[in-house]
């Protein structure tokens, strides 16, 4: 039975037991709903989850685990000699893979039977060829403990398969007729139910925590194979990115830090007091018609793709500057600084406008915390609006906006479609803003999309980059919600 | 119950200092204040007493615009301060703020330290030509507000660090280091405990000395033990305003009486 029917006919059972356990909890009451502990339907539920939840845990592990038990006892049938010079056990059991999905696609085609399948050999028969005709290429021949190993691991998956069926089946079974008998009137069921409840919130919570766990764990052993490829010296304190295909890259990351961190300045420069001042207007001078109109409208700003800055970066403010500050006696300043539309200025520029919604919402939640008897104790001394914003309510709400603006640093410093669009390829240190550099993102796509083998250096120093930016905007975050967290024990 | 010694009060004529004139104050579409009269004087204080939401703390905050801040509130009548309108266009609200200070329900300092809660003021009106006459005005107004005694040794210490008694008196001692000639207080004891209450009050009879002073309370007794004059507000109306004494022996209209009695309120 394939595992899709497999799954329904558990849910078929789980939905038969619904009905079941509902139907003897009425029954034991003698038809009186009142006198159950629980609703009848709580009943249905427990007869539901006990035939479902055991049955389908243990199918997601055996199909977790299946894999690496064939694995594991095929592969020892590859004796040492069988492997050729420079190929490894790895690759002869892509091609025992290959060929098992081969012989199964046979068999499915009607090429082969299930018999022919478990016994043919290749001293009678070109199996190459009999595949080739189905479509399975094949890269070179097979040879005997090839062909012996796939059959073989044909045999074990398909024993695994019917085992795991025949235990899925029989606890699906057990699990309904185990709480169909212990449903009674006295039973708590609803208590049951509760817990169950309980656990799937549990899970849901634990999944979105191991997920970052294992995420940061595939690019810390990734990274590990990095730097056992390159030194960590140079990756950390040289001062040249140069990736070549000779082996002899030079992948420093400072420059590209250099980059990164000179784009995010520039680009909290412009977000930082634009942001403010418009949190300042909205939360304190505007009245509530200008409010529900401009607040919105400001935070289609932060919905709009970071592609569609990157664009806009390529195609309107990079050349817009490049009239400016270049294009020599024609550009208007009559200056020849820029040659390019990609630079540090048109990067920090449009990443700034793209960060001015993130900062003006959050001060103006923070503006808005501070309370307004702070305000009056203000007015009321004969102070102005201003003098109140500058001297009072900001002081007052610094903490948090000190937050805010860490938090649009890190979402600055980890932007990746504006800069690989407006902010260049070159990496190096310089201060002239005018000159295109690069960033810690930028670096780890064009090292990741290129033609390079994968287990090269140059490759998988993305990863290591990925982690170190990673720490990095992680350390941000903490500091911000560390302060903002601080701030609002303030005032409760 | 209220035959407290207010009545053996000596209450001497005094300068009015402020005189209300036919005031009517519109929130949005609700009259909050109907026609009132009042004459507040020098050198006296005067309490305003009434049931909750009958317009006191309302008509307190038009005495020094602090209705302004709000969009929908609009206030008719004249307010005369030394016989100036202060609703007149070519008043200054925030000049005028500093002339008539206030002081809120809730303490609220400001997240500074004590000193720069109470330099905010002469900050901001450069009362201070210097650091020296700084700290001068700092610890007079301070001590004014009979606290200094508790935060000498501590005037770097925030503000919002003092129990609630200490700062509701730094928040009057930071009203009056502008050097206000009217201090405007709205329910300044509401949050506080009974010992810091009396502190409290102890202090507004000793600010009558300088000031006039207009308190807003919910407590008849704290009227009756601090106020020389008394204002009873009932739905926006003023009902009834006397000596002290007077409105809480022997008042006038009966649903004064019914008030200070708890009959209705």
């Amino acid at each position: 039975m394939p595992t899709f029917w497999l799954v329904v006919f558990v849910f078929a059972l789980a939905a038969l037991g619904f009905l079941a356990g509902r139907a003897r909890a009425l029954h034991s009451a003698g038809g009186n709903a009142r006198d159950l502990h629980s609703l009848p339907n709580y009943y249905g539920a427990n007869v539901l989850l006990t035939t479902l939840v055991p049955a389908l845990l243990v199918l997601g592990l055996w199909l977790m685990i299946q894999p690496s038990v064939v694995q594991y006892r095929v592969s020892g049938m590859i004796p040492e000699q069988a492997i050729p010079e420079n190929s490894t056990l790895g690759l002869v059991m892509m091609d025992v893979h290959q060929v098992a999905a081969g012989l199964d696609l046979a068999v499915d085609e009607g090429a082969l039977t299930e018999q022919e399948a478990g016994t043919i050999r290749t001293e009678f028969t070109d199996l190459r060829a009999r595949l080739g005709e189905l479509g399975v290429a094949l890269g070179s021949d097979v040879r005997p403990e090839v062909l012996q190993a796939a059959q073989r691991y044909r045999a074990i998956d398909a024993s695994g398969h019917r085992n795991m069926v025949i235990v899925v089946t029989l606890l699906a079974l057990a699990g309904l007729g185990f709480s169909w008998q212990h449903t009674n009137k006295d039973f708590r069921a609803r208590n049951v139910v509760e817990q169950g409840i309980y656990a799937l919130l549990v899970l849901a919570a634990l999944l979105a925590i191991l997920t970052t766990i294992g995420i940061v764990l595939s690019m810390f052993f990734e990274s590990i194979s990095f730097f056992k490829l390159h030194s960590w010296t140079d990756f950390f304190f040289g001062g040249t990115w140069a990736p070549n295909f000779r082996g002899d890259s030079e992948l420093s990351i400072l420059p590209l830090l250099w980059g990164t961190l000179y784009i995010s300045f520039i680009a909290l420069l412009v977000a930082v007091p634009v942001g403010l001042f418009a949190a300042v207007y909205l939360s304190e001078y505007a009245n509530g018609h200008v409010r529900a109109f401009a607040k919105p409208l400001l935070e289609i700003l932060a919905g709009i793709p970071t592609i569609v800055y990157g664009l806009f970066a390529l195609l309107t403010v990079g050349p817009a500057l490049v009239s400016v500050f270049g294009n020599g006696p024609e550009g208007l300043l009559g200056v020849d600084w820029m040659s390019g539309a990609t630079s540090v200025l048109t990067a920090g520029l449009v990443m700034g406008i793209m960060l001015i919604p993130f900062v003006s919402s959050l001060s103006d939640d923070i503006i808005n915390a501070v309370p307004q008897t702070m305000r009056d104790g203000s007015l009321g001394l004969g102070a102005t609006k201003s003098e109140t914003v500058r001297q009072v309510v900001l002081p007052a709400a610094l903490p948090g906006i000190v937050g805010a603006i860490l938090l649009a640093a890190s979402r600055a410093i980890g932007e990746t479609m504006i800069v690989v669009m407006g902010a260049g390829a070159i990496a190096k240190f310089s201060l002239n803003p005018l000159e295109s550099m690069t960033t810690i993102t930028t670096r780890i796509v064009s090292q990741l999309t290129g033609d390079t083998d994968f287990a090269s250096a140059e490759t998988l120093v993305a990863f290591a980059l990925g982690i170190t930016l990673f720490v990095l905007t992680l350390g941000l975050n903490v500091l911000a919600l560390y302060i903002v967290r601080k701030y609002r024990e303030q005032y409760e | 119950m209220y035959d407290i010694a207010t009545t053996e009060k000596t209450v001497e004529q005094q300068v009015t200092k402020i005189s209300a004139r036919d005031v009517q104050v519109y929130y949005g579409e609700s009259h909050a204040i109907k026609d009132v009269n009042v004459d507040i004087e020098d050198k006296t204080v005067t309490a305003f007493i009434g049931p909750s939401g009958c317009g006191k703390s309302t008509f307190l905050r038009c005495l020094n615009r602090m209705n302004d801040t709000i969009d929908i509130c609009k206030v008719k009548g004249e307010i005369l301060l030394d016989g100036e309108n202060i609703y007149d266009p070519k008043v200054d609200p925030v000049q005028l703020r500093a002339k008539v200070g206030m002081v809120f329900q809730k303490p609220n300092p400001f997240p500074k330290s004590i000193y720069d809660n109470i330099a905010y003021g002469p900050r901001i009106h450069g009362l201070a030509r210097n650091k020296a006459e700084l700290d001068e005005i700092v610890e007079k107004s301070l001590r004014r507000g009979a606290i200094w005694n508790e935060v000498k040794d501590r005037l770097d210490a925030p503000g919002t660090g003092l129990s609630g008694g200490q700062q509701q008196r730094l928040c009057i001692a930071r009203a009056i280091a502008t050097e206000p000639e009217v201090l405007l207080m709205d329910e300044p004891c509401s949050a506080l405990d009974p010992i810091a209450t009396a502190q409290v009050e102890e202090l507004i009879d000793e600010l009558r000395q300088n000031y006039s002073v207009v308190i807003v309370t919910h407590s008849m007794q704290q009227a009756a033990r601090v106020s020389q004059k008394t204002a009873f507000f009932h739905l926006g109306n003023l009902v009834e305003f006397g000596e002290t004494g007077q409105i809480f022996t022997n008042p006038e209209d009966p649903r004064t009486e019914s008030y200070i009695t708890g009959r209705i309120g």
